[in-house]
């Protein structure tokens, strides 16, 4: 499956990815409005980490062991037979933050007001997700993974 | 019997142990027979849930832990509303309650737990109450139904299932007293500091929490009904229901007296094999690694459950697979107050060493041992700390960036560049990752 992958030489730390990704997420396509006017604002699903000179571009990397569906206590979590996407099903999710607490990345994020989970799709509506189309850098890529990564044959059997 | 109407792969159980042993079975065998028994009537939900169908109306479709198409899509076999009742190794069998006896080839318990009731006067009158499944929910919610004025419960134990009947009660406008033998609320999981950030949740939502006491009897004043309870100091509450959340044992009726190995639940090897081969034990019932204490014991939750659940049926299924173990980890919402915890909650002795950042209703702290993680609980902001948590599960030696690790700005570039590297995933072509190196510098200044 095609994924985004940080590079992370040339990224800088500008967090433009995580204003993509808030103005995908907004009812608005002003980013103004989706600011300054849109109340609770939208959830960035990216995040960038920085220390010093490094910093990162994280979102859900839709893991082939995928431990945050294992841990779901409500099986809100699951992975889409289709696209091989880690999806998260809103309706069941209460937003225990079992999953955070469960993915080496830390990337799920908790919306507090709708008591949901917010997670990237990999924007599924859209040709390139909206945080590699706006980075400035080109620091970030969408494609396939590397090939000699098996999926596990996990959660096959879910759907 | 003949082999071929013996039911390849029995699940007595059907909750999140026995869903991921029906999954992994299904990724490596889709025409084996697989067969659930379960003395609910109910497929599969989510049992964490039955706190939100005591709180508001919600729906059972809701709860369901698999699409209701699940055993059906997966050829699985159903026996519910049947109580298995006997485990015989030797003949291969199970007995259910109705005398039915089948046999199977391979075998997982995953009976789960049942509520401690302990030996107290009143415990069987009407309006005293478990809360470990939708049953119990409902018994609950009819009481409250009935109920003319607005009730007054006491729950007697402070722990995940205590907090989480108050937390639906108090919604229901139910006056809600907890009583918790220990000094603090949550104890088996939450540390002195993010208890207290707990109780003042609770106090907010005008929950009374009584500490450092316990119930002794529950009193009726009118034929069969509670009317209040005594605590072991002499003093009376006066309640309307009382509901017994005091903790779970493993359920082992069905295989007492059958010769498998018990200590406090079945005790399993890293294959979830029993002391019996073709048996299998995984969730609340069995004593399961622990990767932080290195030994096995019962770790009561539902995500151990459904990775001890999957090794099993992964082996039963053929494929030989370790149990990398699990530990105790909990994420609570109650009172919308977000924490986690994982491991150990408090140093037992002296070689730990604790570190701690807190401030404006956030709390972050670490316990590590030798350079290695062995406990976490964050409190307010618990986004990241799956990243602290597979750090202790990984066993990466931390000494080096452990400040770091409880730091406000934390993240996966705090960590070493080789551990960041290996949690995320490289694309087909590696090389796209690398710029290659500036070509000399030209100056170009306008156009």
């Amino acid at each position: 499956m095609k994924k985004v992958y940080v590079k992370e030489q040339v990224c800088m730390g500008c967090h433009l990815c995580e204003v993509s990704c808030l103005l995908k997420h907004a009812r608005t396509d002003d980013l103004v409005k989706a600011y300054k006017k849109e109340l609770p604002r939208a959830l960035s699903r990216v995040r960038v980490d920085e220390n010093g000179i490094v910093s990162l571009s994280v979102r859900c990397e839709h893991c082939a062991d995928a431990p945050c569906i294992r841990a779901c206590l409500t099986g809100a979590l699951s992975r889409d037979p289709a696209t091989s996407l880690v999806m998260v099903d809103e309706e069941r999710c209460i937003g225990c933050g079992t999953c955070s607490l469960a993915c080496p990345l830390g990337v799920p994020k908790l919306d507090k007001l709708q008591k949901k989970m917010v997670k990237c799709d990999l924007c599924q509506d859209k040709e390139i997700p909206a945080c590699v189309a706006g980075c400035p850098n080109e620091a970030l890529v969408y494609m396939e993974e590397e090939p000699d990564v098996k999926r596990a044959v996990a959660d096959v059997s879910r759907n | 019997m003949s082999v071929e109407t013996k039911i390849q792969y029995l699940i007595i159980g059907n909750s999140a142990g026995s869903i991921g042993a029906a999954e992994a079975i299904r990724e490596l065998d889709r025409v084996g027979t697989v067969a659930i028994v379960s003395d609910e009537p109910y497929p599969a939900y989510s049992r964490p849930l039955i706190s939100e169908y005591l709180a508001h109306p919600y729906p059972l479709e809701k709860m369901l832990y698999r699409k209701s198409d699940f055993y059906e899509k997966n050829s699985i076999q159903v026996i519910f509303g049947e109580k298995a009742i006997a485990v015989n190794p030797a003949e291969y069998t199970v007995k259910l309650q109705s005398g039915q006896v089948l046999h199977w080839q391979k075998l997982l318990l995953a009976t789960g737990g049942a509520p401690i009731v302990p030996d107290m006067e009143g415990v069987n009158l009407k309006g005293v109450f478990t809360f470990n499944k939708l049953d119990d929910a409902k018994a609950i919610d009819g009481f409250l139904s009935e109920h003319r004025q607005n009730p007054r419960a006491v729950v007697i134990g402070g722990g995940l299932i205590g907090v989480s009947v108050t937390e639906a009660l108090v919604k229901r406008g139910v006056a809600v007293t907890i009583v918790e033998m220990k000094d603090w609320i949550l104890n088996t999981i939450l540390d002195v500091e993010t208890a207290a950030l707990e109780a003042d949740v609770l106090s907010k939502a005008d929950v009374s929490v009584i500490t450092g006491h316990t119930a002794v009897k529950i009193n009726s004043y009118f034929a069969g009904e509670v009317s209040g309870i005594t605590l072991d100091d002499g003093r009376a509450l006066p309640c309307d229901m009382v509901v017994i959340a005091i903790g779970v044992r493993p359920r082992l009726d069905a295989v007492a007296g059958s010769g498998i190995k018990i200590n406090r639940g079945i005790v399993v090897d890293r294959h979830m094999l029993t002391s019996s081969p073709d048996i299998y034990a995984c969730g609340d019932v069995a004593e399961a690694y622990d990767f932080v204490i290195g030994a096995s014991r019962l770790t009561p939750i539902w995500p151990n459950a459904y990775e001890g659940g999957r090794v099993a049926g992964l082996n039963m299924a053929g494929k030989t697979t370790e149990y990398a173990g699990g530990t105790v980890m909990n994420a609570l919402k109650y009172f919308s107050l977000n924490i986690v915890s994982a491991g150990l909650v408090a140093p037992p002795d002296n070689t730990y060493e604790t570190i701690i950042n807190r401030h404006n209703g956030i709390y972050r702290k670490v316990i590590i041992k030798n350079g290695k993680l062995a406990g976490l609980a964050f409190a307010g902001d618990i986004e990241k700390s799956g990243i602290v948590y597979n750090l202790m599960k990984d066993g990466v030696n931390v000494e080096n960036f452990k400040k770091a690790l409880v730091a406000d700005d934390f993240g996966l570039a705090s960590l070493p560049e080789s551990v960041w590297r290996s949690k995320l995933s490289r694309p087909a072509a590696a090389s796209v990752l690398i710029t290659p190196a500036a070509p000399p510098e030209e100056a170009v200044i306008g156009d």
